[in-house]
């Protein structure tokens, strides 16, 4: 038993380093990117109106006179911790991206709960009925929306649901001290939208992984058996779907990213994407590095939890060639 | 291989062959090839179509209605709609256009390089390659504009390198398989430069692939840029263009005025049309591989 789970644990913690590895050069990518900065960082603080003395002694306050791979392993480990250093605006860089994120993490998670179930289920009948009426429908329709730009689908649905039924508010500016079914009131709009532009993914890709999996042989041989077609797409081609599915429905997640910018943005939803947008027109830079590290950590994660997924759920990638 | 040598010269003269192609293509990829023809006229020919001049202020009323003067009324400074909206398929589309060829050159030429050349350049290359693609391109893009400051060059420079990842993986992928055939083992053993090689040889053989990602790149460059100038990053005013169209506009909306969402409908519509050829393309292309 153990040689068998060997390979398995070796290539999934392989995977597990290379997810880090590109963590790591990700990170420094996004810690370069200030050196990049039209005259230096401490006068991008102060402004462009500060004294050559007041320069200095701020880059003296701020260590930039350290050689650069101190100043990216002190950022760095700071960043672990939590610690991203002060916004320009003058806060804590941590209590402006915190709060949006959990408002984010709280979008992303209802999304992500409805989305899941409904995209296989949708998918499962597009597999089934292949060729048939709903099939086709839902392809034409799917293929459709994947090329709708994410502020279309949240302006129509900001149109018919809240401006003309006024069913709900257009601004999803939920706060704190709201109770939590006024919040969940708040953000149907942006949720219904997220939802419709990753269903369309989620369903097309979950069709495409079943359909893979009916074209082998065992499937053939169930058929041959006389087994009916719901049985066959539910009993056999679906179990040994799931990997893909999973892997599948990781990089949608991972896709939503994205959407989840730009929905923010027109539903006003204090989320880290309106929060990265904000800082991006003040040119807050901490702030910029902040959110892009988070973006790309759950990017990194998500994709890596789809691999993972996929080499669980499939022993013949333990043998490749 | 040996097929096609065979078959050349009773092959129909390429035109006749595009056509009878395109008569037997379904419904949706013949609605996406007009929508597409309507776009071009209409971006080529924009100077001549437009009532008004693309930043000419024509009125004094902001957000003035619908009517005889102005089709579509005009917009937050008073200058007319649908002017804009026609420029705006000039601006949006060359943009697009040309980000697409810079990063599909960057990224063919490098993956093919790539493929053939092997070892440590191959292993270099790919592992940058990995490492741009684990952040969003939105959230990238984001970033560099951020520092860099948006400019037309500096947005189509980063989309264009951020894009070319994805054709590099996809011609490093498709040239692999072909490097190892016999007719490249022979062109190696004439002593053919790696570039003639690559241009004769190998791209001729992996094109086919190669075009229906153009086409699926194509889309998502659109609509990468759309959504940064919605965002307020992408083109600058006073350029028209789609995205910040909708966003200077967007203030309609919540009086129940759909003029805004026009040319998000412009998007939409040029992407939904390269879709469906792109998957009329593709699924072309699998069925033949089926039979063959």
């Amino acid at each position: 038993m153990t040689s068998r789970s060997h390979p398995i644990l070796s290539m999934v913690t392989s995977r597990i380093g290379l997810g880090l590895l590109s963590l790591l050069i990700v990170s420094l990518v996004i810690f370069s990117a200030v050196s990049f900065l039209p005259g230096s960082y401490a006068s991008a603080i102060l402004g462009q109106n500060a004294t050559p003395e007041a320069v200095a002694a701020m880059e003296q306050k701020l260590g930039l006179n350290r050689p650069w791979f101190l100043r990216y392993v002190a950022w760095l480990g700071a960043a672990a911790t939590g610690d991203m250093g002060m916004s320009f605006a003058g806060r804590p860089v941590m209590t402006v991206v915190g709060p949006r994120l959990k408002n984010t993490i709280l979008l992303a998670s209802i999304t992500a709960v409805i989305a899941v179930p409904l995209a296989i289920t949708l998918g499962v009948l597009c597999a089934r009925f292949r060729g048939r009426f709903i099939d086709k429908f839902l392809s034409t329709t799917t293929l459709a929306s994947i090329s709708l730009p994410e502020f279309l689908v949240a302006y129509i649905v900001m149109m018919v649901l809240a401006v003309k039924l006024q069913l709900f508010p257009s601004m999803a500016g939920i706060r704190n001290g709201m109770d939590f079914a006024d919040q969940l009131y708040r953000m149907v709009l942006p949720i219904l939208t997220l939802l419709l532009v990753i269903l369309a993914h989620m369903v097309r890709n979950t069709r495409a992984a079943i359909l893979s999996v009916m074209a082998s042989p065992y499937i053939e041989m169930a058929r041959l058996k006389g087994e009916p077609e719901g049985r066959v797409v539910l009993r056999q081609a679906l179990p040994n779907a799931i990997g893909p599915i999973a892997s599948v429905v990781a990089l949608n997640l991972a896709y939503l990213i994205s959407g989840v910018v730009v929905i923010e943005v027109v539903f006003v939803y204090p989320g880290i994407g309106q929060a990265m947008i904000d800082a991006v027109r003040n040119r807050d830079v901490p702030v910029i590095q902040a959110c892009a590290l988070i973006f790309a950590t759950a990017y990194i994660g998500f994709n890596l939890i789809a691999d993972v997924i996929s080499i669980v759920s499939n022993p013949r990638l333990l043998h490749p060639r | 291989m040996d097929q096609s040598l065979h078959s050349r010269p009773v092959d129909p003269g390429r035109m006749t062959r595009a056509l009878r192609l395109v008569r037997s293509a379904p419904l949706t990829a013949k609605i996406g090839m007009v929508v597409m023809a309507i776009y071009a006229f209409v971006a080529l020919f924009a100077p001549l179509l437009a009532p008004y001049g693309e930043v000419e202020v024509v009125s004094r009323v902001p957000f003035e209605a619908w009517g005889p003067e102005h089709l579509l009324g005009t917009d937050q400074l008073g200058r007319d709609f649908l002017s804009r909206l026609i420029y705006g398929a000039r601006n949006s589309i060359a943009i697009a256009l040309v980000t697409t060829v810079i990063s599909f050159t960057i990224g063919c030429l490098l993956g093919v390089f790539a493929a053939l050349v092997g070892g440590v350049v191959d292993q270099a290359i790919s592992r940058l390659v990995d490492a741009l693609m684990s952040v969003p391109d939105l959230i990238f893009t984001l970033m560099i504009l951020s520092i860099f400051g948006s400019s037309v060059l500096n947005l189509i420079l980063i989309i264009a390198v951020l894009t070319s990842t994805r054709f590099f993986r996809i011609s490093r992928a498709a040239a692999l398989n072909v490097a190892s055939l016999d007719f490249v083992e022979a062109a190696k053993a004439r002593g053919e430069g790696l570039l003639w090689i690559a241009v004769n040889e190998v791209f001729p053989n992996i094109l086919p692939l190669i075009l229906s990602e153009l086409g699926m790149r194509f889309c998502f460059i659109f609509l990468n840029i759309a959504a940064l100038s919605f965002l307020g990053v992408g083109l600058q005013p006073p350029t028209a263009e789609w995205g910040s169209m909708v966003r200077d506009n967007a203030a309609l909306i919540n009086m129940g005025d759909i003029t805004p969402l026009i040319p998000a409908a412009a998007i939409a519509f040029l992407a939904i049309a390269v879709n469906f050829v792109v998957d009329w393309l593709l699924n072309r292309a699998s069925g033949l591989s089926d039979e063959g």
